[in-house]
């Protein structure tokens, strides 16, 4: 039953509310005690008093979020705050990237964030390699993001997409040119950095990279290695470098000192034509740290849950579609991304 | 197929001609002739006939891929093109071929149009089975008749003549009315095309000469001697709003060609009649425009003439047409393109005092610029759009070629500065190809009255958020214009992120907005309309600028646009340009019988 008055999150001004236990989830305004799903700054902002996350969240958080009062759990384990339970579950998306179950009475809710799986089966061929898989959590109410949510929406296999990245790369150095990837620092940069062949050339990490790169390193990530521009003394071995920078430097100064280079971005909304041609790059690989369509509808599934409900993306049409399947299915409102090609904001200690 | 795909998809993903000019030059060196037939007629623009419509492609693809109809819009919303759309939700493939683009155009798709919709649903669903996604896209192109790719007929041109070796006019000369639909591309014609053993320039049977096209001047009037030297140098004329067409008289029939190389002959009959008694061997260079009662008619008549199957004595009666010539290309089946433009003038002259029901284009004179000037500003008045200034040296060229090639001068239009007006944004609706998903596609209104204040303003803005329905006689927006140019990409960044901040309802992909934002829009025309809820039309309406200046109550109003819509009552030009002609001596003017 949707009793509202029962329902385990509800939508405020400040964000997604557990009114049982109290606290926010993800908050865009401040608030005493939120729960965070992880770093992107559409879902983790300074101002709170109290934040609480899932452990490998933390290095990710303290180089965004420098001097937060934050606790954190490791996946799995339970914590219960005024009569409710809280725990986080692997949610794919990035490293400690988490949803967050919500038991109470009897009934548990699941906040997914923003989550990651691919296709139409669980294929471990096309698990994000930076971090935990996501996991599926039995719950009545799953409340899902919509990034990707129309049919249109299919990822490829992720080993054709990285070997296209090392041909692309592979052929502007022998054309005697870098190549310049644009993806976004937390998270996409760290997953095409780990599935690069490094015997192509030296790979140039942009500041804002570089300081999330260190805090998946002191995670245990295995990232090849990179350097900073200026550890570059011999300016010809540029033209054989990957530069990976953030979508925000496209057109900068900093890229001036790499000369005729090809350019590409890394994002699912590379497939369609219109946001490749929009981008003005090179190239668009088709690489996504959100679920596919095929990816939500079986996340979904995989809950058990009767009630969906959606938020940012394509919510209007994932409800009725999912109504259409059986749920009981509605949206939220809230201030998350829904366009997952803006590049949050970049905190100033890593940007350079 | 799958080369003319990795053609497309190459030709999509960059925006250097060069790598443009290289990816075509290496498809039709690699093509077979036959397949390459096919690409030039695509490329440059040929259509043919459309044998499936999109919504039975729409529904196929659907029920192939087992998504509902509604979700089907929804993705094409979201993507902003239908055949991409329909690819991208397909299923893979389960096969593989290779068909060569010449064989599946006369095999597959040219039969479609002959059976019934369920073998064409069939048919089709079975080759998105054999195809990839670009081969697949390129498909639902060529079935939707939809197919179009970023390259002029210039570089498709100059492609073929590295190609092939051959000079590009003259692929130019032998490209013109390749996409007419009268004839199939072929292998032949390809040869032909391409041959750089034929050293013969003159176009054939009816074919016209490539359009020589004129650009845009926008100077300070005072700047212009600098620019152009003396006046006496130029042949100036009106600029007509009307259709650029060649009438080509050979082998005893008329032939009359828009510029978009569309034979249009049928369309206009009253042209076709009066260049019958015109001798063989003779190409017109001129304009059709709507005339009425020996005047000068608004375009928007000649619009009831376009893209009518048959012309019935009543639209030849209520949007009667005429041509006015400028210029004479052939006479005599000799190839006048190269004589000086005072030269083919005179002969254009002496070739009208033969021909009594053929009208020329008048020349206009003055003592200087600054008279020219003048002029020009009575354009709107005199239902004209400006004044053509063409170098009296000038030889005809080819296209749209920079200043710099030409060796005896080029034309140049001078338009008269568009109608302005401050409008109100209260509409969004997402755009397509490049501007798939971001709200672009715009509509404005003006107020009913003028507000008497802020306040008076702010209080519609509110009633529009609380989805209040206004009262009849109460202050409104009225929507007039739709615009979808003019912003820069920041700037249609920048109000994507304003429209999706301020949508006050949403109607599939539209958006209504409570309104905040004022632009200047421009338009060339105005006229009364039945059929716009403002009661008013305006032609080629464009974004000139954002207003963030302008505050909501300031924007301009309907009676503004009554005052626009009085000052627009086309006059005669011909008859004072006559009088202008006749009181300086110069050239000579006469208006159709």
């Amino acid at each position: 039953m949707s009793d509202a008055a029962a329902d385990l999150v509800v939508a405020r001004a400040e964000g997604l509310y557990c009114p049982a236990g109290d606290f926010y989830l993800d908050p865009w305004r401040p608030v005493e005690r939120a729960v965070i799903t992880h770093g992107h700054g559409d879902h983790a902002r300074l101002g709170h008093a109290h934040y609480l996350a899932a452990e490998p969240s933390l290095p990710v958080l303290r180089a965004r979020l420098p001097g937060i009062d934050l606790s954190t759990l490791p996946y799995g384990e339970r914590v219960v705050h005024r009569g409710v339970e809280v725990s986080f579950h692997p949610a794919g998306h990035v490293l400690g990237s988490a949803q967050v179950r919500i038991a109470h009475r009897g009934r548990v809710w699941v906040v997914s964030g923003d989550y990651y799986v691919a296709g139409e089966r669980d294929d471990p061929r096309e698990y994000n390699a930076t971090c935990t898989p996501f996991e599926p959590v039995r719950c009545d109410c799953f409340i899902t993001e919509s990034t990707f949510g129309l049919p249109v929406y299919r990822w490829a296999p992720q080993a054709t997409v990285f070997a296209a990245i090392d041909a692309w790369w592979r052929e502007n150095a022998q054309a005697g040119r870098a190549s310049v990837l644009y993806a976004y620092s937390l998270g996409k940069a760290q997953r095409v950095l780990q599935a690069l062949d490094p015997s192509i050339g030296p790979i140039v990490a942009h500041g804002a990279v570089e300081g999330v790169n260190r805090a998946y390193r002191s995670a245990g990530v295995a990232l090849p290695a990179t350097c900073n521009v200026a550890e570059i003394a011999d300016r010809s071995r540029l033209s054989q470098a990957l530069v990976i920078a953030p979508p925000s430097a496209q057109r900068s100064p900093w890229l001036r000192r790499f000369g005729e280079a090809s350019d590409a971005f890394a994002s699912g909304w590379m497939l369609v034509r219109g946001h490749r041609r929009r981008r003005g790059v090179d190239r668009g690989f088709v690489l996504s740290d959100h679920a596919d369509w095929p990816g939500l509808l079986r996340a979904i599934a995989a809950t058990g849950a009767s009630r969906v409900i959606v938020t940012h993306g394509f919510e209007a049409e994932m409800v009725r579609h999912l109504a259409e399947l059986g749920y009981e299915a509605g949206t939220f409102t809230t201030e998350f991304g829904d366009r997952d090609d803006e590049e949050a904001e970049v905190p100033a200690d890593v940007a350079s | 197929m799958r080369r003319f795909a990795r053609l497309f998809a190459e030709l999509d993903a960059t925006t250097a001609t060069q790598a443009k000019v290289a990816a075509l030059r290496q498809y039709f060196t690699e093509a077979p002739a036959a397949d390459a037939a096919w690409a030039v007629y695509f490329l440059a623009g040929g259509k043919p006939r459309r044998g499936v419509p999109s919504a039975l492609l729409a529904a196929a693809a659907g029920a192939r891929a087992g998504v509902a109809p509604w979700l089907v819009q929804a993705s094409y919303a979201a993507v902003g093109d239908l055949a991409e759309t329909l690819a991208l939700i397909l299923p893979p493939p389960s096969r593989t071929s290779d068909l060569g683009l010449a064989q599946w155009i006369e095999m597959r798709l040219l039969p479609l149009r002959d059976v019934d919709a369920a073998t064409q649903v069939e048919r089709i669903q079975g080759w998105w089975d054999e195809l990839d996604g670009p081969e697949r896209f390129l498909l639902n192109k060529l079935i939707g008749g939809a197919f179009r790719v970023g390259v002029s007929k210039l570089l498709v041109q100059r492609a073929l003549a590295q190609a092939a070796g051959v000079d590009a006019t003259r692929i130019a000369g032998r490209m013109m009315g390749y996409t007419d639909g009268r004839a199939l591309p072929t292998a032949a014609r390809y040869a032909a095309l391409v041959d750089a053993q034929d050293v013969s320039t003159e176009p054939q049977g009816g074919e016209p000469y490539p359009f020589f096209l004129a650009h845009p001047l926008d100077p300070a009037p005072e700047t212009l001697a600098d620019r152009l030297g003396a006046p006496g140098d130029w042949q100036v004329e009106w600029k007509y709003d009307g259709i650029r067409a060649q009438v080509v008289k050979r082998d005893g029939a008329v032939h009359v060609w828009s510029r978009g190389e569309e034979l249009v002959t049928d369309r206009f009959p009253e042209v076709a009649s009066l260049a019958a008694p015109l001798p063989d061997g003779t190409v017109l260079d001129g304009e059709i425009v709507a005339w009425r009662d020996g005047t000068l008619a608004p375009f928007a008549l000649l619009q009831q003439r376009i893209g009518r199957k048959s012309l019935t004595r009543r639209i030849l009666d209520d949007a009667p047409a005429t041509f006015l010539a400028y210029d004479l290309l052939q006479a005599s089946g000799q190839d006048l393109r190269d004589e000086p433009l005072h030269a083919r003038r005179a002969r254009l002259e002496a070739l009208a005092a033969t021909q009594p029901r053929l009208a020329l284009s008048p020349l206009l004179t003055a003592p200087d610029w600054e008279a020219f000037a003048t002029l020009r500003a009575e354009a709107r008045a005199r239902g004209v759009e400006g004044l053509m200034l063409k170098a009296r040296g000038s030889r005809y060229g080819a296209g749209r070629r920079k200043q710099a090639d030409l060796a005896g001068g080029t034309w140049w239009k001078w338009k008269i500065d568009p109608y302005g007006v401050d409008a109100v944004l209260i509409y969004a609706q997402a755009g397509h190809g490049r501007r798939a998903s971001l709200y672009t596609d715009y509509t404005f209104a003006v107020w009913s009255r003028p507000p008497r204040d802020a306040d008076e303003a702010r209080a519609v803005v509110d009633a529009i958020a609380r989805r209040a329905t206004p009262g009849p006689d109460d202050l409104q927006l009225v929507p007039f214009a739709k615009a979808y140019s003019g912003l820069t990409d920041e700037e249609i960044a920048a109000v994507d992120r304003v429209v999706r901040r301020t949508t006050a309802e949403r109607f599939g992909p539209v958006r209504s907005l409570v309104p905040s934002l004022v632009f200047e829009l421009g338009f060339e025309g105005i006229s009364r309309s039945g059929r716009h809820r403002s009661g008013i039309a305006v032609r080629f309406p464009r974004i000139l600028r954002r207003r963030p200046d302008k505050p909501l109550h300031e924007a301009d109003t309907l009676a503004t646009l009554e005052a626009l819509l009085g000052r627009a009552a086309p006059l005669d030009p011909a008859a004072d340009a006559d009088a202008a002609i006749r009181a300086t001596g110069a050239g000579r003017g006469r208006a159709p019988p």
